[in-house]
């Protein structure tokens, strides 16, 4: 389909809706908060407009570059792990009647209905030592006797998987349920076994696809903040809690500001990276 | 022992039988056409033979051996599917060489194998271009060279060239033809062209309501129909209803046709008859008598429909052979009892 360039700025009109939400949301917001991050601290008050680079200089400590790597760290992980769980099971999905597909969707939804808050105690409940299931386990002689599986990294993640999970499957679903299922076949015709054609076929195929989800995942992971302090110890924390403390306990705006600033900047280059290798890949 | 040999083989989905108890026997090097119109259980027949389908009972021996319990990628075939399904992000030459990846070949035969196939399909040249960057006849032709990589035994194309335009898939079908008989490959193709599989086939086999309705060389399928569905499926037939008068003669349309006779014991059948082997002349004597209604003149061939009492016969001529008869005109129409095939029930 071939499409005419804009030619006067009327043609321009549908744009200015979007945009001036863009603005008045978005740009405004976030600029303010770069403005803030490199205001002065007032003990007394809250913060004097100014221009140091001491909150950022703050941020550069062993302390927090360690907290910001974890974040990373952990945000990468709750990725990884929902593509892998995810693009099986949403594949297996999309082979089943259409009956059953909508069921599992509706189901999946559901899950979506729930706050961080309450994903956040039920898993608590289950992992803890006097209602959890390590009781189940101790019912059918897994296990001698039941222990706390919380505050652990372990807890951490699966909550965290449990929570981005439903939005993983929605966004691989479309890409999924278009792929051709010929092509699978096509592959075991010319001697591949089914595995084997799943490997070399459909995930190469959805290639763009799953790289997208990641990077969702991704981003949606490391705006977790209160997983982490309902199911890990303090040292699991992510930098969103600590962005969350100094903003709201400690009254360090400017601190906050260059703490969220930094956060967004490492993961646009994350992103940017990734999309960058993916380019490079597909060019060869 | 040689060639494909399918033993009483159903497939039912539920109670509904797609393939019911075929037999059918293909010497090695033959061109079977599999015809029949969409859901006559072609393409699952076809399935079964790829081994992407498992058959409800009965076998399926290759060269004397029974393949049934093997999966697909243990079955020595080449497949081409009806939308094609070439791998995206393989280039043209990955896609071809994918089997011979798959089996571990060197780089150098890789390449070696891709540039024998590129020039047996007219392609040479085009190994790193990207699939997305074909035109569609040169996908097709990608795809039936990905199929052959391997020298299949067997080489199965399921409605091949539906995606063509018309003129595309007569050139396709003649290089199709040319190219199986080169390679002397047993071949199996699913079409619900009949055109295309009186081009390419050495048997055509019509198919309908998962049974094998006849299974013949193509002009024995013209000329000789098994019954009234192949007659009207196979090209354009008149069916007319002939029946023994009281005076023992045998009648089509109220006339009497002199030397056509009935299976014995038999008072009504069908007949069929080409419309190339319908006679137009003037009305009267031994001919049964209508009226044009309609003239259908594409140049090369001139179809005249004629209605009788109600009933349309449609008589194919060439210009130089044609009467002028305009719509409207009364004509008689002889049948000659040679080219009449009376069919069963």
């Amino acid at each position: 389909m071939r499409r005419e360039a804009p030619k006067s700025v009327a043609d321009y009109t549908p744009l200015f809706f979007p945009a001036l939400m863009l603005i008045v949301f978005f740009v405004v917001p976030f600029s303010t908060m770069i403005a803030v991050s490199f205001f002065k601290r007032n003990p007394s008050g809250f913060y004097t407009p100014d221009f140091v680079l001491d909150n950022y200089a703050r941020f550069l400590s062993v302390f927090f570059g360690g907290v910001l790597g974890f974040s990373l760290m952990l945000a990468v992980l709750v990725a990884v792990c929902c593509v892998c769980i995810a693009f099986p099971f949403t594949y297996l999905l999309t082979r089943r009647p259409r009956r059953a597909q909508t069921l599992w969707l509706v189901g999946l939804l559901s899950v979506l209905s729930l706050s961080e808050v309450i994903i956040g105690f039920a898993w608590s409940t289950l992992f803890s030592r006097t209602a959890g299931i390590t009781n189940l386990f101790v019912a059918i002689g897994l296990m001698d006797k039941p222990v706390a599986l919380l505050p652990t990294f372990g807890a951490v993640l699966t909550g965290m998987v449990y929570q981005a999970l439903p939005y993983t499957i929605l966004v691989l679903y479309p890409a999924l349920v278009r792929l051709d299922p010929t092509l699978l076949e096509a592959a075991r015709t010319l001697g591949a076994s089914p595995i084997r054609a799943f490997f070399n076929v459909v995930a190469p195929a959805l290639r763009n696809t799953i790289v997208a989800t990641l990077i969702m995942v991704f981003v949606f992971a490391l705006g977790s903040y209160l997983l982490p302090q309902i199911l890990g110890r303090p040292q699991h924390w992510t930098l969103s809690v600590l962005i969350t403390d100094q903003a709201i306990y400690q009254s360090n705006m400017p601190f906050a500001a260059a703490m969220a600033v930094f956060l967004v900047l490492i993961s646009l280059a994350l992103v940017g990276l990734t999309l960058l290798v993916g380019r490079r890949e597909n060019a060869l | 022992m040689s060639g494909l040999d399918i033993n009483s083989i159903t497939k039912k989905f539920g109670n509904f039988a797609a393939v019911d108890n075929v037999q059918l026997n293909v010497p090695h090097g033959t061109f079977v056409c599999l015809l029949g119109p969409s859901g006559c259980g072609k393409t699952t027949l076809l399935r079964m033979i790829a081994g992407l389908e498992e058959p409800t009972s009965g076998e399926i021996v290759l060269d004397g051996e029974d393949i049934t319990p093997r999966p697909t990628h243990k079955r020595d075939l080449g497949m081409v599917f009806q939308s094609l399904a070439l791998f995206p992000h393989l280039s043209v030459g990955d896609n071809i060489a994918y089997a011979l990846r798959i089996r571990g070949a060197s780089k150098e035969e890789q390449k070696k194998r891709v540039d024998e196939l590129l020039s047996l399909i007219h392609l040479t040249g085009f190994a790193d271009r990207p699939v997305a960057k074909l035109s569609g006849g040169q996908r097709q032709r990608v795809a039936i060279a990905r199929a052959l990589a391997l020298s299949p035994k067997l080489f199965l194309l399921d409605e091949p060239l539906s995606a063509l335009d018309a003129k595309l898939r007569e050139a396709m079908q003649v290089e199709l033809r040319q190219l199986q008989q080169r390679l002397g490959i047993t071949t199996i193709v699913v079409t619900h062209d009949q055109r295309e599989a009186m081009t390419m086939a050495d048997l055509v086999v019509v198919m309908g309501h998962g049974k094998i309705l006849q299974a013949a060389p193509p002009i024995e399928i013209y000329r000789k129909p098994a019954d009234a569905f192949v007659a009207d499926f196979i090209g354009i037939t008149n069916l007319l209803p002939a029946e023994i008068d009281s005076t023992g003669r045998t009648t089509i349309l109220g006339t009497a046709i002199p030397g056509l006779t009935m299976p014995a014991g038999q008072t009504k059948a069908s007949v069929s008859v080409r419309p190339e082997d319908v006679h137009l002349g003037s009305p009267g004597g031994s001919a049964i008598t209508g009226e044009v209604s309609f003239v259908r003149d594409l140049g090369g061939t001139i179809e005249t429909f004629v209605d009788v009492g109600g009933t349309s016969i449609i008589a194919v001529t060439t210009p130089r052979e044609r009467h002028d008869v305009p719509v409207g005109a009364k004509v008689g129409v002889t049948l000659p009892p040679a080219s009449c095939v009376v069919l069963g029930a």
